[in-house]
């Protein structure tokens, strides 16, 4: 199949995700062009549910999901399984935990 | 009409070392206030649990050391918050201890330091409890009792603006506090100032993390905010960088789950119909800011507790049917070690395998199907409350993949490369057992100030 859709990593400026407090991970999708900002956002390639299904958890481990206009920025957050830096961390800061939205393609 | 410049140079004090040339910048401009938070929770719950800091000493010194000659050069006061990483009161005497030697060493004349301090004994917290408090759990958390305290080695009170605010009135020109709200330390001064809690605390949300606000990317690069009732100016000090509408308002919502609010024991501020526009080349204004004040003031407890000792081995496997099979080789490793040690939960132990190569980083949020790489790097981690026993469990953890039992394998001689046939001692594991809100009848109440002449002059005559 050739695929000619874009996908999040060419249209957003920044991708990342952090830990917000100590029982949760953020993940902030933030473009430098308003334009692209739009149509991601009404795409709805973005939502609490796709999210879900992309990380593959149940839509209630989705606690935030904000459309964020100031920031041309769509943010989402996740309630990790267990504290961060527990015994079996393996992302203490939680700050490589975006890469699989890269790939989102956008229609 | 009011205006109070505050110079920022880094979001974790000692962290890592401060860029010094865009805080000398900042300081030509004269800033009434020099301030910086020193600590983060991202550090994990080893350095509270444990009392010890994530930073070195030397980069602490190297921070506190610019930012204190210039503060008494300029005659400002300079704030630091949650000393040392954690703001237990180790941090807090550590600080000061660092400032009474450095002013030693610069001959300063003498000045006026107020320590604040945040922590609180778990007894203290306990009978709070016992008299009926409800200590309210975040995040999804339940609501503390007896068993959690009872699980907590070292706890945290997060301190708002007021006794920051309070020790400044009192003539502090040097505060070093424990644990506080990173926003607080800039809130303090502007309250004093008379400007709104609004303005005093969404400019400290805006500033706290130093160049963070700013682009492109740099970190422990100067800020300076000039802050109006409701007009609160950001400029990027160094020369490559700028405050921008789109890197302010992003940072807004950096490190948090709700972007339009942050939270403080007096109330929270609420950014949802905040503004931001470019003034000039470097800076940006924000605005519009609103603060919804609390019924109850609820002060934010961080506790931490042991859960073991832990103990590290690291394990390499090249052989392609048992990269294939590496669950099952897990699964016969795993049985192995609950039929000589017990099972897991009822023996006190844990065994995590890091599959490096398959899901390593991301755990079970790994969406990418598993492929065949042709090695993995596996690190067997074990907790268990015996150092001793961590110990066995972890070489026999590695090794049991060494002798894993899989049907076909043709590697007789080893199903794994140990890459020493070594156990490595790990930093004990420790979690995260509060994260919960205290009421309070007094914001201040949970919060210790004391007063301290430090006379730099006097010791180097001495």
């Amino acid at each position: 199949m050739i695929r000619n859709m874009p996908t999040l990593r060419d249209l957003a400026s920044t991708i990342r995700s952090k830990n917000a407090g100590v029982d949760h991970i953020t993940f902030d999708v933030i473009f430098r062009d308003r334009a692209n900002f739009e149509r991601v956002r009404d795409s709805k390639v973005l939502t609490p549910e796709s999210v879900a299904a992309l990380y593959r958890i149940p839509r209630e481990r989705i606690t935030d999901f904000v459309v964020f206009d100031p920031a041309n920025a769509i943010k989402f957050t996740i309630k990790r399984d267990r504290p961060s830096g527990s015994p079996g961390e393996h992302d203490v800061f939680g700050s490589q935990q975006y890469a699989p939205l890269f790939g989102v393609e956008v229609p | 009409m009011t205006e109070v410049s505050i110079l920022c140079p880094t979001g974790h004090l000692g962290f890592t070392p401060l860029e010094k040339a865009s805080f000398l910048a900042g300081c030509e401009l004269k800033p009434d206030f020099i301030i910086a938070d020193s600590g983060s929770c991202d550090i994990g719950p080893y350095p509270l649990g444990a009392d010890g800091q994530a930073s070195p000493v030397a980069w602490q010194r190297h921070d506190l050391e610019i930012m204190l000659t210039a503060a008494r050069r300029l005659g400002v006061p300079m704030i630091v918050g949650s000393a040392s990483d954690t703001g237990t009161d180790r941090g807090v005497d550590q600080f000061a201890e660092l400032i009474r030697e450095i002013a030693a060493e610069h001959g300063l004349a003498p000045f006026r330091m107020a320590t604040i301090k945040s922590e609180q004994t778990r007894e203290a917290m306990l009978a709070r409890l016992e008299s009926g408090v409800v200590i309210k759990g975040l995040d999804g958390r339940a609501d503390a009792d007896a068993s959690v305290l009872a699980r907590t080695d070292r706890i945290v009170a997060v301190m708002g603006a007021e006794p920051i605010a309070a020790a400044l009135r009192k003539g502090a020109e040097v505060v070093i506090a424990g644990r506080a709200s990173d926003c607080a330390l800039f809130a303090a001064p502007l309250l004093n100032a008379g400007l709104s809690p609004a303005t005093a605390y969404y400019a400290g949300k805006l500033m706290e993390c130093a160049s963070f606000c700013c682009e492109p990317f740099m970190g422990k690069e100067s800020i300076l905010g000039r802050i109006r009732e409701d007009d609160i100016r950001v400029t990027a000090m160094h020369p490559g960088q700028r405050c921008t509408p789109a890197s302010l308002a992003s940072h807004a919502m950096y490190e948090r789950r709700d972007p339009f609010r942050e939270y403080v024991a007096s109330g929270y501020v609420d950014m949802s119909t905040c503004r931001y526009e470019q003034v000039d080349e470097k800076t940006t204004r924000a605005s519009g800011a609103v603060f919804v004040p609390s019924a109850q003031p609820m002060v934010k407890l961080e506790g931490a507790g042991k859960v073991g000792e832990r103990r590290l081995a690291v394990v390499g496997i090249r052989d392609p049917y048992t990269i294939e099979n590496i669950d099952k080789a897990m699964a016969w490793a795993r049985a192995r070690l609950a039929e000589r040690f017990g099972a897991p939960e009822q023996a006190g132990w844990q065994v995590f395998y890091h599959v490096y190569g398959r899901n390593g980083v991301m755990g079970d949020l790994e969406p990418s199907p598993p492929v065949r790489p042709h090695e993995l790097g596996i690190v067997a981690e074990v907790v268990c409350k015996d150092g001793k026993k961590a110990e066995e469990i972890c070489a026999l953890a590695a090794r049991n993949l060494f002798y894993a039992r899989l049907a076909e394998v043709k590697g007789t001689a080893g199903a794994a490369a140990l890459m020493a046939d070594e156990v490595l001692v790990g930093k004990p594991g420790y979690e995260w057992t509060l994260n919960h809100i205290i009421p309070v009848k007094d914001p201040s109440e949970l919060f210790r100030t004391a007063f301290h002449t430090v006379d730099g002059s006097a010791r180097k005559a001495a």
